[in-house]
């Protein structure tokens, strides 16, 4: 074998792993490397192994703040995947109907997050919000900064406001690319409505449906800016998620080795769930004999 | 012939059935009489309305005009899951999710028959089907060919009275559609159901035999015994549709005892075309009436030029042109003629189709002067 070494190969491929080092490996490994120090000022650092993983995994605040993290993307999956299913299926399918749709479904999803955290809080304000207000005309005991059910509530309406388009948008791109052929084949036998979904749209969505389920797990237990600007994470500690909870310890408090540890755990935990997700989804259906 | 008798009495019937779409006439004015027992051809190009037809006959689609009987009874405004229908697609149509032995027992479960009946009729179309080995597989995982043939088990567990075949060999490989199109007759020759085939290719309906229905631009121009209606087309659209290669035509004028034709000293009139009335008249045969070599008396020989040729294995068609006519001579082995060559072929007369000028075959009257 003659091979020819062509270095300047390498070169083309620099200025892609310059940037990807400067934007991801050093600022990972910085992480890294608070995580396994500690400092007492003026620059020294020493080694404390694996104490700050410790401490955070001993941590109830941080257990606290995953287990809300959990029940808020349990949450949000739970009504956003059926409710953009069931909007898919009801959007028309041709005629001056379908851009009308596809836009109105877009817009949420162009709306900056603090700028959606922003209309809700001001929506949501009893003083001079609509939805406040409207609720206290109407005699319903609502308030988003007092009550911890209220401020899940609203930060829930947002998020659903916010993201069900998304999963709307995928399943109606995986519904239409369905062939007539096949309803009409159901028709011929007869099937019902529910048949047609249970066995037809549903396994020909299911491609669309693992990608819109993953976005929007990876997305939602990320969530940051939304509650963030809606509640702070309050009333008392009730919407602090994880995220929230992380700049409280890094910027707050300045436990920059415990805000270190707690970041490569919370994204270790992403990524594992992301993976556990795709693994189970892909094989569903597929090994199903 | 046992199923002589029965094949007498009208099923299916399609009375001046006609389908406008937003003001686009996709079916007009077809009537149709189909008999049980019977295996049908639609023949016809390309959105000929093969389709459109189909889903009338099923009861996918309701007429614009005209009524649908079934044994004798008007179906019409009936929807299809109360008719006896099974359908197979040129695409693959089966449920994605489910085994293929859940796919051909979809259409009993939604019947209501019991487990045992289940379980009897789908092992009895999987061994019709030689589907045996792949019952617990899912559609994907199976060849094209598989995939269609759990489709055709759906279609016959169904035992349905009219099975409707869309082209449904179309997207497979040729092998594969050969091996299938010889045990379709076969596979549902038992059942006594109608049995509607739609194909674009005119080789297909030969080899399917039965009778065939030639589709143009969403009219029937012609129904009978495939064979009749390739030998004897009563129209020259009918000759066009039911020709693969293309039908060769030629314009000519008739003088008693020669066709005349511009540029060319024109052909003797041969002696069965003979009680002609003088006029004007389309010519039409076929690229296998054409030879390099005279065959007997019949044979008149035309100065031709070669414009391409195409050799297959064993076969060789040959383009040319007479008189500004382009023709296509099918000739058995490998013949390699050069572009602009100057050859002598002959046509055998005894098959040449007449047509007057309103494109209606001459024939009849032949026959009615002789």
């Amino acid at each position: 074998m003659n091979r020819t070494w062509n270095n300047k190969a390498w070169f083309m491929v620099l200025p892609v792993l310059a940037l990807v080092a400067f934007s991801a490996v050093i600022p990972l490994m910085t992480v890294v490397n608070y995580s396994v120090q500690d400092t007492f000022g003026n620059n020294v650092f020493f080694w404390v192994g694996t104490e700050w993983f410790e401490e955070v995994l001993h941590s109830d605040r941080f257990w606290a703040a995953m287990g809300r993290n959990l029940a808020f993307s349990a949450i949000i999956l739970a009504i956003e995947v059926p409710l953009g299913i069931f909007i898919a299926l009801n959007m028309p399918r041709k005629g001056w109907g379908v851009p009308v749709c596809l836009v109105l479904m877009a817009l949420p999803l162009l709306i900056p997050f603090n700028v959606v955290g922003t209309i809700w809080q001001v929506f949501g304000r009893i003083d001079i919000g609509l939805l406040g207000r409207g609720l206290y005309i109407l005699g319903v005991d609502y308030n988003y900064v007092r009550d911890p059910v209220d401020a899940w509530v609203t930060i829930i309406l947002m998020d659903v406001w916010h993201w069900t388009s998304l999963v709307v948008l995928l399943s109606y791109a995986g519904l239409v690319s369905i062939p007539d052929a096949y309803y009409q084949a159901a028709r011929i036998d007869g099937a019902s409505r529910w048949a047609v979904f249970r066995y037809i749209q549903l396994p020909k969505m299911n491609r669309v449906l693992l990608i819109a389920i993953l976005l929007r797990f990876m997305d939602s237990f990320m969530i940051y800016t939304e509650p963030f600007v809606v509640t702070g994470g309050g009333p008392g500690n009730t919407t602090t998620f994880l995220s929230i909870d992380l700049v409280k310890l890094a910027i707050g408090e300045f436990n920059l080795g415990e805000a270190a540890a707690m970041s490569i755990i919370y994204f270790l935990v992403i990524l594992a769930m992301s993976w556990v997700f795709y693994t189970v989804m892909t094989n569903y259906g597929t090994e199903k004999r | 012939m046992v199923a002589r008798a029965r094949e007498e009495n009208v099923v299916l019937e399609l009375r001046d059935v006609s389908k406008t779409v937003s003001g686009e006439r996709h079916i007009s004015d077809v009537s149709l009489k189909l008999e049980a027992g019977s295996l049908n051809v639609l023949l016809g190009p390309t959105l000929a309305g093969k389709t459109s037809l189909m889903r009338l006959m099923a009861g996918l689609d309701q007429p614009t005009a005209g009524t649908v009987h079934m044994d004798g009874a008007d179906v019409t405004g009936v929807p299809v899951q109360k008719r006896s229908v099974a359908m197979v697609y040129q695409q693959f149509i089966n449920y994605p999710s489910m085994s293929v032995y859940e796919n051909i027992a979809s259409p009993l479960r939604v019947a209501g028959r019991d487990r045992a009946t289940i379980d009897r009729e789908v092992k009895k179309a999987a061994e019709l089907l030689r589907l045996e080995p792949f019952l617990d597989r899912l559609p994907l995982e199976l060849s094209g060919g598989q995939q269609q043939r759990t489709a055709l088990a759906r279609a016959i567990v169904k035992n349905a009275r009219l099975v409707l075949l869309d082209e449904p060999l179309a997207n497979l490989d040729y092998k594969l559609r050969e091996e299938l199109r010889a045990e379709l007759p076969r596979i549902f020759s038992e059942s006594g159901a109608i049995f509607i085939y739609a194909t674009t290719e005119p080789s297909e309906a030969l080899l399917l035999g039965g009778k065939t229905a030639t589709l143009s631009e969403g009219r029937v121009t012609q129904f009978g015994q495939t064979i009749e209606v390739f030998r004897n087309p009563l129209d020259l659209l009918t000759a066009r549709t039911f020709s693969d290669p293309p039908l060769n035509t030629i314009e000519v004028r008739k003088d008693r005892d020669r066709f005349l034709l511009e540029g060319t000293t024109g052909l003797p009139v041969p002696a069965a075309l003979s009680g002609l009335r003088d006029a004007d008249y389309t010519l039409g045969f076929r690229p296998h009436h054409l030879s390099l070599a005279p065959r007997g008396q019949s044979s008149i020989s035309l100065d031709a030029r070669v414009t391409v040729t195409e050799v297959t294995g064993s076969e060789s068609f040959v383009h040319l042109d007479y008189a500004g006519n382009q023709w296509v001579m099918l000739e058995e082995g490998v013949h390699r003629l050069s572009g602009g060559e100057r050859i002598p072929v002959h046509l055998d007369t005894r098959h040449v189709l007449v047509f007057d000028k309103a494109g209606r075959s001459a024939a009849p009257d032949l026959a009615k002067a002789a």
